[in-house]
């Protein structure tokens, strides 16, 4: 029982990361109908300015609470304006065009973010500021969790909860779900559609750079392809909890960041990622709506 | 003086040329129905006007301000507010959330949001009994009322309406157009296309007939009701309905 309820606390933690990276890509999914796909990347992206502040700029030596606080809110506010710019000048002269245009785009865009990267922070591994946050934890019970843990997942829920009560609480929230159902529609009621589809770009993205910085945070270690894997597994659980689902999304990640920790600690680390696309093609096939997505309906 | 005044409209879905200079013009608090078959252009007018289509040329004005190269959205905030055609409400969201969004332009105005809801609560009880229901759970008689409630929850001066009783029972449909009546006595100026020439008829003061594209026909209601034309080509057999379903 013990290493069972350590797995899943690693799970957990490591779930509500993938859980932001999946909103971001039901959120743009369910406005424009398009697989975002450089939504890892912008966490990568987020990662890296993160790192640039905390270690080249050197705020590690500001006070903790302060150093976090600005860690957060600049590679949010930061990958959002690329993600801005992604949609002005490569999405939207093809936004009434074909779908497989702009999706192919969207892997192109992914390209350019990591090339880019590359370019701007080069190509060797980065370390976060290992000695940051305390590594100390407690017990509970047999189980052990660091306080890292428990502030990334705090964190995490506090930008889904701060999301959910947006879109289901607003009026622009609401204009956001009403963009999904019908475009014209929404229009006839006032709302600026190219607004609305530039705020779902600006969620996506703050929620994408969150996730990177927690990933240096736990992980320590970046570097400019980690946006790959992250943006398949999170577009794994983001398809497997139903796609334009924002519930969906959520516990979409925390699935895969379950079954991820509990293949790592039962069989091997090797196969991760055989079991996490395995389940993508398992839903694809069975259940291409997910958990949650009954009321998807195609627009295309 | 017009509120609402179209001139020689133009408008083309790729080469074929869908409207072939419509002109037309509505006052304050009229009622003006605009006939025709299908596929005559009624639908492509209405949404021309709200900018959901672009002209290829010819003019739109509100109260002499020219709507032509504005944005949908920007229409709604020039007091144009359009009940498409199949109603177009929200399934998925509530009665509520479908109000809220009509208001979308007032919406930083609770109290304003707050009031206009409650006029339309009162103007129709059934979709106050079911604000917190998804709106695709309402009958169509209700998704009517939540479509029309949802379009003037923005105060327009102009509502227009494309075929806001299809598909409803003859007593809603009758219901429905008494509504619009009671709408445009306020002071709103309404834009009506329907299919029920005769009932539109009652209600409209004036009334435009399409055909193809051209206005063929137009003048005050009452006027059009005796025309022989008309009543050939859109009234005709509507004694056998109308035995079907007696006036109140």
């Amino acid at each position: 029982m013990g290493p069972f309820l350590q797995y899943t606390v690693i799970g957990l933690t490591v779930g509500s990361f993938y859980a932001l990276v999946a909103l971001g890509y039901t959120i743009v999914y369910g406005i424009i109908r398009l697989i975002n796909f450089a939504q890892g990347d912008l966490s990568m992206v987020g990662a890296f300015i993160g790192w640039t502040l905390l270690v080249s700029l050197g705020l590690e030596h500001l006070p903790l609470f302060l150093a976090i606080v600005v860690a957060f809110v600049v590679p949010m506010l930061g990958t959002a304006i690329v993600n801005l710019g992604i949609l002005q000048f490569a999405y939207k002269p093809l936004l009434n065009r074909s779908l497989l245009a702009i999706l192919i785009t969207a892997l192109g865009m992914s390209l350019v973010l990591q090339n880019g990267s590359e370019l701007i922070w080069g190509p060797a591994i980065e370390a976060y500021p290992p000695n940051l946050l305390p590594a100390e934890g407690m017990f509970l019970g047999p189980v052990h969790v660091t306080y890292v843990q428990i502030a990334l997942v705090v964190v995490s829920l506090l930008l889904m909860g701060g999301l959910v009560a947006f879109v289901q609480g607003t009026t622009l929230g609401t204009a956001m779900r009403a963009l999904a159902v019908d475009h014209d529609a929404a229009r006839l009621m006032g709302i600026n559609v190219n607004q609305v589809i530039r705020l779902a770009f600006v969620l996506g993205a703050m929620l994408a750079a969150a996730s990177g910085v927690m990933l240096g945070l736990y992980y320590v270690q970046i570097q400019f392809t980690m946006g790959f894997l992250l943006g398949l597994r999170a577009f794994t659980a983001a398809v497997l909890g139903g796609i334009g689902n924002i519930p969906g999304a959520m516990a979409g990640g925390m699935l895969i960041g379950l079954l991820e920790a509990y293949t790592t600690g039962y069989l091997s680390g090797k196969w991760e990622d055989v079991i996490v696309f395995g389940v993508l093609i398992t839903v694809l096939v069975v259940k291409p709506t997910g958990l949650f997505g009954e009321r998807v309906a195609e627009r295309m | 003086m017009a509120v609402l005044e179209v001139r020689d409209l133009h408008v083309f879905y790729g080469n074929i040329e869908a409207l072939k200079g419509i002109s037309l013009q509505a006052d304050a608090g009229q009622i003006v129905a605009i006939l025709g078959g299908n596929g005559a252009g009624k639908t492509t007018t209405l949404r021309t006007i709200s900018g959901l289509l672009r002209p290829r040329s010819g003019s739109i004005t509100c109260n002499g301000k020219s709507l032509v190269g504005l944005s949908a959205h920007g229409i709604v905030a020039m007091g144009i507010s359009h009940v498409p055609e199949g109603r177009r409400i929200f399934n998925v969201l509530t009665v509520e959330e479908n109000l809220n969004l009509g208001g979308y332009l007032i919406r930083s105005d609770r109290a304003m949001v707050q009031q206009r809801k409650g006029a339309i609560y009162a103007l129709f009880p059934r979709l106050l009994e079911r604000r917190m229901q998804l709106a695709g759970t309402l009958s169509g008689g209700e998704q009517q009322m939540l479509a029309i409630g949802r379009a003037i929850m923005s105060d327009p001066k102009v509502l227009m309406l494309d075929e806001p009783s299809l598909g409803l029972a003859p007593i809603l449909a009758r219901s429905v157009l008494r509504t619009v009546r009671e709408i445009a006595d306020r002071g709103t100026t309404v834009l009506l296309v329907e299919q029920n020439a005769r009932q539109a008829l009652t209600i409209a003061q004036r009334a435009y007939v399409i055909e193809v594209g051209r206005i063929v026909l137009e003048g005050e209601a009452s006027e059009l009701a005796k025309d022989e034309r008309v009543q050939k080509a859109y009234l005709g057999g509507f004694e056998a309905v109308s035995s079907a379903s007696p006036e109140p």
